[in-house]
């Protein structure tokens, strides 16, 4: 029987898992530990409601509501020194509960401090733009949308960014297959030959790690070298290839690997 | 703007435009020799002059975040490498910090030492390539060939220690795979005094230099808030007035033992940009001095170690895989199904010789990363281009590329 695979999530998977491991959790800590996290979570919270809060890795982690993040960051900004909003981007949970993750990295520079905001979202629900509050907000969510399909409300240019215009599907989504799906394999051909050449020039291998050792036309055979063109069999003798000329070169002796003493010490 | 006092009057006899608004879209790139790479800009003119610029990346993008969810952590590394190529250990650090910080894992001194040698020799590399592409694009052919004479010396040390010349992989998960070699600290000490001469031959060159001067002066000015809303960092921030640099703020490695300054200014222009870069160098080779020190004084502590100790995430050391069972065992383990961070998320930046170099691990106790976000400070030194052209003449595009020292493959990722 075919091992199942499931279709919501097509990435690389652990080939071995014990069913018994319990993964250990990387430590979480009180924010109160942390005097300046607390005294911006107090402010934080007499505005906004906050769903949950702790310290990870020195990184304040905030989830709130996705309808208050333009007025939190607004807020943030403005009355807690957090100036600059270092990345953001989304993360794919809809295999779990059908949600993504957006997250908003925050630095403080007078406060040498770093917040990190989260939200979730639903399948198909857009997000508030923030690049009237920052600019670098502009790039970051057209890649968020170019990777998984989020678009963000009033961004002034809601378009791809690294993928092609005209391109289908969001290479980010855990349902996205590595080497691309079938519309990833014939956009170069259809683009550059168009559709009606397919049949003569076949879908793109996208595998970068594919070899056909029956295609003689396209890859080397090691200690195996054949004429390019040459058919392959299952039952070829292994040929030995010459690599220097017959009558030799000047100042060069041919080697003669039967007259060789062969060193095959490394500690020689 | 700068340009003005030079600036030949547009001469159109032939031409004869389409559009009542008289604006002309120009197509920069992808294919240009001054665009550093794969950056297509398409400027909006009037006559010489920019009204609106858009640029257009992706044209070398791999999909190196997708790749991470499908890789091994230490399987990822050499992949780092193709982000920021010119400085390829400080991506290869950037991740391994990442990672460390996720599961929690203290390295060795030694090869914290060793680390701060490879990046702040990367750091030299890469301002020196800066250096001498950006006044190669201006027109400074000699201080392009000097620049890349010195880069060849580092390339050299670079290669003697990992073998590799522009992708290092140098660094690993846990520390770094091998001591120095016995001529490595000779050499850069070779190369570290003949340093300031050569910053100094640099400088008679442009400092004074009349057209460097016009190309440079008040050409690109970035203001504070544009600097801080566009997510600048790095020189491009530093430039800009605020003295921030990661290698201070939030020391990483031994930086908080070494002693070194961070060149600011409040000018914003291409010349400040320039003149930090210089500075900059000088300081990398202040640090350097003291880390040659550092090195010297862990041989004579007899601190060996250059991996650390976590049999549940790092392999032992080759002799000890070679002898012993159980750590053949453990590097198998490792080698073939990877490591299993713990569960959580990481954001870790680092001070990469572009700016910050920011790398978010979510890990869900997997042997792949769920998701990996590469935060390469050259996407937004790319995006601020949008508000920073227009107004500019054709011949700035160019020099304002080059400071804002962008790599595509960091761009693109």
């Amino acid at each position: 029987m075919r091992a199942y695979t499931p279709k919501d999530d097509v990435q690389a998977k652990a080939y071995y898992t014990d069913r018994f491991y319990v993964a250990p959790q990387v430590p979480k800590q009180d924010v109160q530990s942390d005097a300046v996290f607390a005294a911006d979570l107090a402010a934080i919270k007499a505005k906004f409601e906050v769903k949950d809060a702790f310290i990870q890795v020195t990184n304040m982690v905030v989830y709130i509501n996705a309808n208050d993040i333009y007025s939190l960051l607004e807020f943030m900004r403005d009355e807690l020194e957090y100036t600059q909003l270092t990345e953001m981007s989304a993360i794919d949970w809809l295999a779990k509960d059908n949600t993504f993750e957006i997250f908003y990295q925050m630095l403080s520079m007078n406060k040498r401090k770093r917040i990190r905001i989260k939200y979730s979202i639903k399948k198909g629900q857009a997000v508030d733009s923030v690049e009237k509050l920052f600019r670098s907000a502009d790039w970051s969510e057209r890649e968020m949308f170019d990777m998984f399909g989020i678009e963000a409300n009033n961004h002034p240019f809601m378009k791809r960014i690294l993928m092609p215009y005209d391109w289908q599907g969001h290479p980010l989504l855990k349902t996205y297959p590595l080497q691309g799906d079938e519309f990833a394999a014939w956009y170069e051909v259809d683009k550059i030959y168009g559709k009606e050449a397919r049949d003569v020039i076949g879908p793109e291998i996208r595998d970068t790690a594919r070899v056909d050792r029956y295609d003689s036309e396209r890859f080397a055979r090691l200690g195996y070298e054949v004429p390019k063109g040459t058919k392959i069999t299952d039952d070829m003798e292994k040929t030995e290839q010459s690599y220097q000329e017959e009558g030799g070169v000047f100042m060069i002796t041919k080697f003669d690997k039967a007259s060789s003493k062969i060193i095959d010490d490394p500690q020689r | 703007m700068a340009q003005v006092k030079n600036r030949l009057s547009p001469f159109f006899e032939n031409i004869t435009f389409d559009r009542e608004d008289n604006e002309l879209v120009l197509n920069f790139g992808p294919q240009h020799p001054s665009a550093h790479g794969q950056l297509r800009l398409m400027l909006h003119l009037q006559q010489e002059q920019i009204v609106k610029a858009h640029p257009d990346v992706g044209y070398l993008h791999r999909g190196m975040e997708k790749m991470a969810e499908n890789m091994i952590y230490n399987e990822f590394m050499p992949t780092t490498d193709r982000m920021d190529y010119i400085a390829s250990s400080s991506n290869n650090y950037g991740f391994a910090l990442a990672v460390e910080k996720l599961i929690g894992l203290e390295v060795p001194r030694r090869s914290k030492v060793i680390r701060m040698l490879l990046l702040e020799i990367n750091r030299l590399m890469s301002h020196l390539f800066w250096l001498a592409t950006t006044a190669l694009d201006i027109g400074a052919m000699t201080v392009f060939l000097y620049a890349f004479r010195e880069r060849e010396y580092l390339m050299d040390i670079i290669e003697g220690y990992c073998g590799a010349r522009l992708t290092h992989a140098a660094i690993r998960i846990g520390g770094v795979p091998l001591d120095i070699q016995d001529s490595f600290l000779h050499q850069l000490r070779v190369f570290l005094n003949k340093l300031p001469q050569n910053i100094k031959d640099y400088e008679d060159l442009l400092d004074t230099n009349r057209i460097w001067l016009m190309r440079m002066e008040e050409v690109g000015t970035i203001s504070k808030e544009m600097a801080l809303s566009w997510g600048c960092t790095g020189p491009m921030l530093r430039a800009s007035g605020f003295a921030w640099d990661l290698r201070k703020e939030e020391p990483y490695e031994l930086y908080d033992e070494v002693e070194f300054n961070v060149p600011y200014s409040d000018k914003g222009d291409n010349f400040a940009r320039y003149r930090i870069y210089m500075e900059e160098m000088r300081e990398s080779a202040k640090i350097l001095y003291q880390v040659i020190e550092m090195y010297e004084k862990c041989v004579d502590n007899d601190e060996t170690a250059l991996m650390a100790h976590a049999p549940k995430y790092i392999s032992a050391p080759k002799i000890d895989i070679m002898t012993q069972n159980y750590s053949l065992m453990q590097h198998f383990v490792l080698v073939t199904q990877g490591m299993r961070p713990p569960v959580g998320e990481v954001y870790v930046a680092t001070e990469s010789p572009k700016g910050e170099l920011g790398f978010f691990i979510n890990s869900q106790g997997g042997p792949y990363p769920y998701r990996l976000k590469l935060r390469a400070p050259s996407f937004w030194h790319t995006g601020i281009l949008t508000d920073l052209l227009p107004g500019h003449y054709i011949p700035d595009v160019v020099s304002i590329i080059g400071t804002t020292n962008i790599v595509f493959g960091e761009v693109d990722r």
